[in-house]
C-alpha cells in the first residue's frame, strides 16, 4: 500500500485500490446476496409448507380436534373422518420394515465396509444404492402382480403354520395384499438408505483401532462388536431414524399393496391402510371440502412425523458421536 | 482328520509339522465370526437379488410392449394399442423445468455454505438444518402443500404445479451433493486465486465452479432421476387422465408415473400391458442416469483430486 514514493503516485494508487475494492465488494456483495437469498428461499418454502398444511387442515382440526387421532372411521360420504386406522397401519408397516431392514442393512454395511474385497465392494455398493433409485410406483406395481401372490402362496402360509400360535400370524387372506406385504415393500425401500449411511460410518472408524483389536487376538466379529459398532452406534441409530422417516412417509408403494382395508386387525395378513397411502388413494377423488381438510390433517400428521424423525436423527448424531458427522 | 488325530496321539510333544487347527474356545470364536461373515454376505446378496428380480420382471413384462409405435403414439382413450408419447413428453417437461428451478437455487445454497460462511457459524447450521428438514418432508406432503398453494388457487391441475413440487424435492438433494463437490475442490486453487488478487466472486465463477462443474451436474442428474419417478406429488397436483399430447405447462399434463399408477389401480389387462411398458422405459432411464452419473462423478473426482 505504501510502496509509491511520490504523492501523485500514491493518490493514483489509492484511486485504483478504491475502485478495485469497490468493484470487489460490489461483485462479492451481489453473489453473496444471491446465495443468502437462495438460503432464505429454502427456509421460506419450509415455513410455507408448514403454514399451508396447517391452514388447510384448520377446519378439520376445529371440527374433530385431537379426537381425529382416536377415531377409526373414514367414511367420506357420511362425513365421518378419523385417523386411528391409518395411524395403526403406518405404525405397523413401518415397524415391520424396521424389524427386517435394520439387521439386514447393518449386515450389508458391515460386509461392504469390512469384509468385501475391493472390486466386489465397488460393484455391490452402487447396486445396493440403486435399489433406492427404483421408483416407488414401479415397486408398488411389481408388488401387486409379483410380490403379493408370492407372499400369499408361500410366505404367509409358512409363517401361519410355524408361528400360528401368535395372533399376528393369522390365516392368510385371498389376495396377498396385506399390511405384511406393505412392510416387505417398505423394507426394500429402507434397506439401501440405512445400509449406505452405515457403510460410510463404518469406513470412518480409524484403521489403528481395528488393527489394534486384531493384534490383541480378536476375531473379525469381536473386532466389529468391540470397536466398530460401539464407536458408530449413535450414527447407525441416526441412520435408522432417517430410514424410519422414509418408511413413515412412503405413500404410493404402500397404497399399492396394502389393500385399502378399513378395520384395525391383530392379524398382519389382513388388509389395512396408512396415512400416506390414504392420502394417495383419496387425493384425486375427494367428494367434499371437509374430506380435503381431513386429508390436510393427515398430511399434517405426516409432516410432524417427518420433522420429528429428522430432528431425532440430527440430535442423536450430533450429541453422542463425533465421528457420525458424515451422516447429517 | 484321522491322520491329524493319529499324529497327535503318536507325538505328544510340539510338532512343527502338525497342522495349525484352532481348538476349543478359539474354534467357537472363529466359527461365530465366520457365521456372521456369511450372514453379511447373504444380506448383501439378498439386496442385490431384490434389485435383480425387480429389474428382471420389469424387463420381462415391459420389453414385449416396447416398439416404435409405443414411443411415438399417444395412448387411446379405451382399449389396447397406442403408445405413451404424451406421457413421455409431459414427464420430460415437468422434470426438466423442476430441475431448472432447483439446480441454481441448490448450487447457490451450497456456495453460501462452502464459500461464504464458516461451517460452525449459526446461519450455516440453520441452513443445513433447513435442508435436512426439507429432505425429511414426505413427498406426498410436498404434493399436498403445492395443491394448497397453487392448484386450489388455479382451480386446475397443472404441469407447472408438478414442476414446483418436484423442485422442492430436488432442492435439498442438489444442495447437498453440490456442497460435497465444492468441499472437494482443493484449497490450493482458492489460495492461488487469492494470491493473484482475484476477487472472491470472480474466482468462484472462473475457478471454483468450473472445477466442480461435472460433480455438480452429476448431483443434478441424480436428483432429476429421483424426481422423474416421484408419483405422490404429481398425483396431488397433476393427476390427470387426459391422454392427449400437450405443451401447455399451465394446464393438466399427462406424465409417466401417474399413468402407471392409474393403470395399476384400474386392473385392466390392456392398462397393465401399457403400465409395464412405461415402467420399463422409466426404470431403464433412471438406472442409466444413475450409472452414467456415477461414472461421470468417478472421472471428475479423479480429475479434481489429481
Amino acid at each position: 500500500m505504501s510502496a509509491s514514493p511520490t504523492s501523485a503516485g500514491r493518490r493514483g494508487l489509492r484511486l485504483v485500490t478504491a475502485r478495485r475494492s469497490a468493484e470487489r465488494s460490489r461483485g462479492d456483495a451481489i453473489l453473496r446476496g444471491l446465495c443468502i437469498l437462495a438460503g432464505l428461499a429454502a427456509a421460506f418454502v419450509l415455513a410455507e409448507i408448514a403454514y399451508q398444511i396447517i391452514n388447510g387442515a384448520r377446519p378439520a382440526i376445529s371440527k374433530f380436534g385431537l379426537g381425529f387421532l382416536g377415531h377409526a372411521t373414514w367414511a367420506p360420504n357420511l362425513g365421518h373422518f378419523g385417523a386411528a386406522e391409518m395411524l395403526f397401519g403406518t405404525a405397523v408397516t413401518s415397524a415391520i420394515a424396521m424389524v427386517i431392514a435394520v439387521p439386514l442393512a447393518v449386515s450389508i454395511a458391515l460386509y461392504l465396509a469390512l469384509f468385501a474385497p475391493g472390486p466386489v465392494r465397488a460393484v455391490v455398493g452402487p447396486l445396493v444404492e440403486m435399489l433406492a433409485a427404483i421408483p416407488s410406483v414401479i415397486l408398488g406395481f411389481w408388488g401387486i402382480l409379483f410380490l403379493a401372490p408370492f407372499v400369499q402362496a408361500h410366505v404367509e402360509p409358512f409363517l401361519h403354520d410355524t408361528f400360528g400360535f401368535l395372533p399376528i400370524f393369522g390365516p392368510p387372506a385371498t389376495t396377498g395384499l396385506s399390511i405384511f406385504t406393505a412392510g416387505i415393500i417398505l423394507t426394500v425401500m429402507v434397506v439401501p438408505i440405512i445400509a449406505s449411511l452405515s457403510r460410510d460410518l463404518f469406513l470412518t472408524v480409524p484403521r489403528e483401532m481395528k488393527d489394534g483389536a486384531e493384534a490383541l487376538g480378536c476375531t473379525p466379529w469381536e473386532m466389529i462388536r468391540g470397536v466398530v459398532l460401539p464407536s458408530t452406534v449413535s450414527g447407525v441409530v441416526a441412520a435408522c431414524s432417517l430410514g424410519l422417516g422414509r418408511a413413515l412417509g412412503e405413500s404410493i408403494a404402500v397404497a399399492s399393496v396394502i389393500g385399502g382395508g378399513n378395520l384395525i386387525h391383530g392379524n398382519l395378513f389382513e388388509t389395512g391402510n396408512s396415512l400416506a397411502g390414504r392420502i394417495a388413494l383419496d387425493i384425486q377423488y375427494y367428494v367434499s371440502k371437509l374430506q380435503l381438510n381431513s386429508i390436510f390433517y393427515l398430511a399434517l400428521l405426516l409432516l410432524v412425523m417427518g420433522v420429528l424423525t429428522n430432528l431425532a436423527a440430527r440430535m442423536i448424531a450430533s450429541r453422542y458421536d463425533v465421528s457420525s458427522r458424515t451422516v447429517i | 482328520m484321522t491322520s491329524a488325530a493319529a499324529q497327535s496321539s503318536d507325538t505328544p510333544l510340539f510338532d512343527p509339522a502338525s497342522p495349525l487347527k484352532p481348538t476349543g474356545n478359539l474354534r467357537r470364536r472363529l466359527f461365530v465370526s465366520q457365521a456372521i461373515r456369511w450372514g453379511a454376505i447373504a444380506a448383501a446378496a439378498l439386496a442385490v437379488a431384490a434389485l435383480g428380480i425387480v429389474t428382471f420382471d420389469v424387463i420381462k413384462e415391459g420389453a414385449s410392449a416396447l416398439n416404435l409405435d409405443f414411443i411415438i403414439q399417444d395412448p387411446p382413450a379405451f382399449g389396447p394399442g397406442g403408445g405413451i408419447r404424451s406421457a413421455i413428453i409431459g414427464t420430460a417437461i415437468i422434470v426438466t423445468a423442476g430441475a431448472l428451478i432447483a439446480t441454481p437455487v441448490g448450487v447457490l445454497i451450497a456456495l453460501y455454505l462452502v464459500e461464504f460462511s464458516s461451517p460452525r457459524s449459526r446461519t450455516a447450521r440453520a441452513l443445513r438444518m433447513t435442508l435436512d428438514l426439507m429432505q425429511g418432508v414426505p413427498a406426498i406432503v410436498v404434493g399436498i402443500f403445492v395443491l394448497g398453494l397453487i392448484v386450489e388457487v388455479q382451480h386446475k391441475d397443472s404441469g407447472f404445479a408438478g414442476s414446483v413440487a418436484l423442485a422442492i424435492i430436488m432442492l435439498p438433494l442438489v444442495a447437498r451433493s453440490s456442497q460435497e463437490v465444492l468441499l472437494l475442490v482443493p484449497e490450493g486453487l482458492r489460495e492461488a486465486s487469492d494470491a493473484l488478487g482475484v476477487d472472491r466472486w470472480r474466482s468462484i465463477l472462473t475457478v471454483i465452479l468450473p472445477t466442480a462443474m461435472s460433480g455438480i451436474l452429476t448431483g443434478a442428474i441424480l436428483a432429476l432421476a429421483r424426481a422423474a419417478g416421484e408419483t405422490a406429488p404429481l398425483l396431488a397436483v397433476d393427476g390427470t387422465f387426459t391422454p392427449h399430447l400437450t405443451f401447455n405447462w399451465f394446464g393438466p399434463m399427462p406424465n409417466i408415473p401417474v399413468s402407471i399408477w392409474t393403470a395399476a389401480e384400474a386392473a385392466d389387462p390392456n392398462g397393465f400391458a401399457r403400465a409395464w411398458g412405461m415402467a420399463f422405459v422409466l426404470l431403464m432411464l433412471i438406472l442409466l442416469a444413475n450409472v452414467g452419473a456415477r461414472l461421470l462423478f468417478a472421472r471428475s473426482r479423479r480429475k479434481v483430486m489429481g
